[in-house]
């Protein structure tokens, strides 16, 4: 491998862009992919493709007996929790050991206060004001549990944008209505509103916060896992 | 999720960046196949220098030993290597892995 090429490779790995290493066994030659390069057109774009879904680095082999060993790297997932409230309690030591970097932002000082979210990275501001810190990318989730519009919407206008993996809100069939049509009004597409989760969390009768905080999680991780199955139940 | 880079804080291949842009030869051993039960999955990896100095890991502490010398002797002569370690390996009793399993490591020298 080229140190060239490694530090190439390091620079699209600490800007959190997913990258393959290609690298030719006959050779010994390496090359990068990307997931916005042209697939089709290369002998290992499939093998490629695959591999940038399932995150797992492997050994590809063509029928011409061409094999190559593909380094699969895809940013480390984080959540982002909007609202430091009691489900986000449970939710940001569950989804930290379930390895997902967790950062909850409130701009309710009483409510985001390390008393409450110990060893948890806090960020006691409105959404919209700490957007780059928030950096949302499509390998950071966004739950939106304050239930005020004021602070979610804000949230999840800059998450759909963003393409994360998932944002999920808070809040009953009949209060999700009402945020589609005031995130319409401001002018979010109404494709990127479907790909909102509410009401959040799978359907387990989560009861309590900490069974609701059970229930995102789950959601979270069938989103990062399994996304091309939920855009065929979005679909259906 | 494919972040085998990074092990305890430490992330491997910046290490090798570093090492390398500090004048130290450098050799990348990466995990490219596993049988059975093998420690670290495919894709982790072991940077090496021409001292020795390594750090992360391709097997927990069993092979990185043979790993790291036979790394020496591709940042000698520059030639990547396939190593096969495992309980079939004759070798097994000296560098094998305890648990049963068998890798599969390519070592290759940072140009």
């Amino acid at each position: 491998m080229d140190a060239a090429l490694l530090a190439e490779m390091n620079a699209e790995r600490r800007a959190r862009r997913a990258v393959v290493l290609v690298t030719d066994l006959t050779e010994g030659r390496g090359r990068l992919v990307r997931p916005g390069d042209d697939l089709a057109a290369d002998p290992f774009g499939e093998e490629v493709g695959k591999r940038l879904r399932s995150g797992q680095s492997g050994l590809a082999t063509l029928a011409d007996g061409a094999s190559a060993f593909l380094t699969v790297h895809l940013p480390p997932p984080r959540l982002v929790v909007c609202g430091a409230v009691h489900i986000s309690q449970a939710l940001a030591p569950m989804a930290k050991i379930a390895g997902l970097d967790v950062v909850i932002v409130d701009p309710r000082t009483a409510f985001a206060s390390p008393d409450r979210f110990p060893d948890v990275r806090l960020l006691a501001s409105w959404p919209q004001d700490v957007l780059d810190e928030l950096a949302f990318d499509p390998w950071t989730g966004l739950a939106a549990l304050t239930h005020d519009p004021k602070i979610d919407d804000p949230a999840i206008t800059a998450a759909l944008a963003a393409g994360c993996f998932y944002v999920g809100a808070l809040g009953s069939r009949k209060t999700h209505a009402k945020r589609v049509e005031r995130l319409l009004a401001a002018g979010v597409d109404e494709a990127a509103l479907e790909r909102i989760h509410a009401p959040i969390g799978l359907a387990i009768g989560a009861a309590s916060p900490a069974e609701i905080a059970v229930a995102v999680l789950a959601e979270t991780i069938a989103a990062l896992r399994r996304p091309a199955r939920e855009a065929r139940s979005a679909a259906a | 999720m494919g972040e085998h880079a990074t092990v305890g804080g430490v992330d491997v291949l910046d290490v090798a960046e570093a090492w390398r842009k500090s004048g130290r030869d450098v050799a990348i051993a990466t995990v490219m196949e596993t049988w059975g039960s093998a420690p670290r999955p495919v894709g982790s990896h072991l940077v090496v220098d021409g001292e020795g100095n390594f750090e992360g890991s391709v097997s927990g502490g069993c092979v990185e030993g043979a790993v790291v010398g036979e790394a020496i002797e591709v940042i000698g002569d520059g030639k990547p290597r396939m190593l096969e370690f495992g309980v079939a390996d004759e070798t097994a009793w000296r560098v094998g892995l305890s648990c049963g399993g068998r890798i599969r490591v390519y070592v290759e020298k940072l140009a």
